[in-house]
């Protein structure tokens, strides 16, 4: 008998997005089929334009797939109505972006209170909570700081608390250690896994950067729209475990 | 959300600061061009209402403005006595005289002839001297207000006509016995009083001299009625105060195309306004455009995106409003002292509300138009 498998995170069958119409269409995503497990961190990695990006705007309801099946936490996001959508991606995703897109005239307090204060949640509550968070990223001294008096690798780190402060159930990571130093970007992955792991949270990480490899559960390599192939890493070869795994 | 939206919009001072001058520079361009255009519209009806003691004005039909002057026969004073309903009549000149001050500068003036026995249609204010003075042999009453630009002495004299002085209308002596403080008016030559009697003996080219018949209605008299008889004895045509100030309004406005020019200068600094103020906001807005996109994304629905625009729109307006406002007033004080047309009533400074009300919604609606289509996908672009 095969041991319970919890029901994916992210379930993607035959998944494709076309953009533009007639002539001018462009096939981003080409029949992507991907389960993501509660609790995994998974890498997409590839060349500009093979559809990494596109795929993680449907996982996370920004943009619509156009063919296939596409489930986030059980739903499945098509079926959803605008406002819908807007109120579920309010619930249950968090975004870090590569220019880590915080509001230079708010605070690291104030940034990352923001997805609290987006579920009306009161100014006081979401500031004592966005100041918990902070301090788990090791950032509780700067929280009075814009974003502009922080280096880039505080910067990142206020953009993944903003990411987690909501408790989302999967967060999707664009480049996220892209625009930092190698020691920056390996704290930075540190951190994300420390913070997702105890709430068995999914990261989907779109990366160029071969250098967080080893930080991955799978990596999933796109070309054309397509996953061409899918590295799985074992458990204790991930950095807390000392055999690591090259990068393809 | 909303305090999040203000810090957006308070956080870069300089854009902060810029939106508010584009709505203050629009404010104060649409309520000055208009202060001044309804300032010229008051001063054209000064004459009348420094005059307007009695409820009608007796005038030829043709009469199109208050210094217009069609002469009348006098024996249209007694017509109008003979009225039902006329409480008094008494009669009225006016004409524009020439003059000469005692060093030899020449002007023109606007002589006023009151009725000899009421002084009836006298200026509200008498500053030096008497208004009974007027009965002294030659006298005449100046404007003191305006004496010292209007009755300055230029051929070596170097100072303005004041009160004792004697100078010459129509070759004809008279004594300045007193002066008044009138409305300043949209007319430059300078308004002197006198009896009716003494201006006909300084204006004698003519045979009927009568510029206008002042009537007063008797207490209970109807007005139309009383207009309508007035009408049937002398065939002449009767205003009321009103009606002479607007009939002098549009006459004068629409005759020298001041309105055309002031209207024009009221939608350029409208179109200027806007053009400037929904211009830097769109700019801020877009500007902002990744931000709102990152909220986007995370869950902010476009109905609380709206409200946060709105609230950052509405707070630059008021303010830029109530600045430029109080600019464009303070200027008109320092504008009016020196004698230039300004006047803001209420409806001003609401009529300009409205307007920045205007500009605001449209700088929003492009605004928010921009935010509506923004794709949440933008901000995965690096």
């Amino acid at each position: 008998m095969l041991p319970d498998r919890p029901p994916p995170v992210v379930h993607c069958l035959g998944l494709t997005k076309v953009f533009g119409t007639d002539d001018n269409r462009v096939h981003a995503l080409r029949g992507i089929d991907l389960d993501i497990l509660p609790g995994e961190l998974i890498m997409l990695v590839g060349p500009s334009g093979c559809g990494k990006t596109t795929l993680i705007s449907v996982m996370a309801g920004i943009l619509d797939g156009s063919d296939g099946i596409c489930q986030v936490l059980g739903e499945d996001l098509r079926h959803l109505d605008e406002s819908t959508r807007t109120r579920w991606r309010r619930d249950n995703i968090g975004f870090v972006f590569q220019a880590y897109n915080l509001i230079p005239t708010l605070t690291a307090t104030e940034n990352v209170a923001i997805p609290l204060l987006v579920r009306r949640e009161s100014r006081t509550r979401a500031l004592a909570a966005a100041r918990e968070m902070l301090d788990r990223v090791g950032l509780a001294h700067r929280a009075g700081a814009l974003p502009g008096q922080l280096s880039g690798g505080q910067q990142q780190r206020v953009a993944i608390a903003r990411a987690l402060v909501h408790q989302p159930r999967l967060v999707v990571c664009d480049e996220p250690t892209s625009a930092l130093d190698h020691d920056t970007g390996h704290q930075v992955m540190e951190l994300l896994r420390e913070v997702s792991a105890g709430a068995r949270r999914s990261l989907v990480v779109v990366t160029h950067d071969t250098r967080i490899f080893a930080f991955a559960d799978r990596i999933a390599h796109i070309d054309d729209g397509h996953i061409i192939d899918m590295v799985d890493n074992h458990p204790h070869s991930r950095p807390d475990h000392p055999v690591g795994v090259s990068a393809p | 959300m909303y305090v999040v939206a203000l810090k957006m919009l308070m956080g870069d001072r300089l854009k902060y600061y810029g939106l508010i001058a584009g709505i203050a520079f629009a404010a104060m361009l649409i309520s000055q061009q208009a202060s001044i255009l309804v300032g010229f519209t008051k001063q054209t009806g000064a004459f009348i209402r420094d005059t307007a003691q009695a409820d009608l004005w007796i005038m030829d039909p043709q009469v199109r403005f208050s210094q217009d002057r069609v002469p009348l026969r006098e024996t249209m004073v007694y017509l109008a006595r003979g009225t039902p309903g006329v409480a008094w009549a008494v009669p009225l000149f006016q004409g524009f005289l020439r003059a000469r001050m005692p060093d030899g500068t020449n002007f023109t003036l606007i002589l006023v002839g009151l009725d000899d026995a009421s002084l009836t249609g006298a200026p509200p204010q008498m500053v030096e001297g008497a208004l009974t003075d007027l009965r002294r042999d030659r006298g005449v009453i100046i404007d003191a207000g305006t004496s010292a630009r209007k009755l300055l002495m230029k051929n070596g004299g170097q100072r303005p006509m004041r009160v004792g002085d004697h100078f010459s209308i129509m070759d004809h002596d008279a004594h300045i016995v007193g002066s008044y403080r009138g409305r300043t008016s949209f007319f430059w030559e300078p308004v002197l009083y006198t009896t009716y009697t003494r201006a006909l003996s300084f204006d004698t080219h003519a045979r009927n001299m009568l510029s206008y018949v002042m009537v007063k209605l008797a207490p209970g008299a109807d007005l139309e009625t009383v207009r309508r008889a007035l009408q049937q004895r002398t065939g002449l045509a009767s205003r009321t105060n009103e009606e002479f100030v607007q009939i002098t309004a549009d006459y004068i406005l629409n005759e020298t195309g001041i309105l055309l020019n002031f209207g024009f200068a009221v939608l350029l600094g409208f179109a200027i306004g806007a053009l400037v103020a929904g211009q830097t906001f769109y700019n801020f807005t877009l500007d902002n455009l990744r931000h709102y996109g990152t909220l986007k994304a995370m869950g902010v629905s476009n109905v609380q995106l709206t409200g946060m625009v709105l609230l950052q729109v509405g707070v630059v307006a008021l303010l830029g409003y109530g600045i430029g406002i109080g600019l464009g007033a303070g200027l008109g004080l320092l504008m009016s002292v020196s004698g230039l047309a300004f006047s803001m009533p209420w409806q001003i400074p609401a009529v300009t509300l409205a307007a920045i009300g205007v500009v605001c919604v449209m700088a929003s609606w492009f605004s928010l138009r921009r935010v509506f289509a923004l794709e949440p996908a933008v901000v995965f672009k690096g």
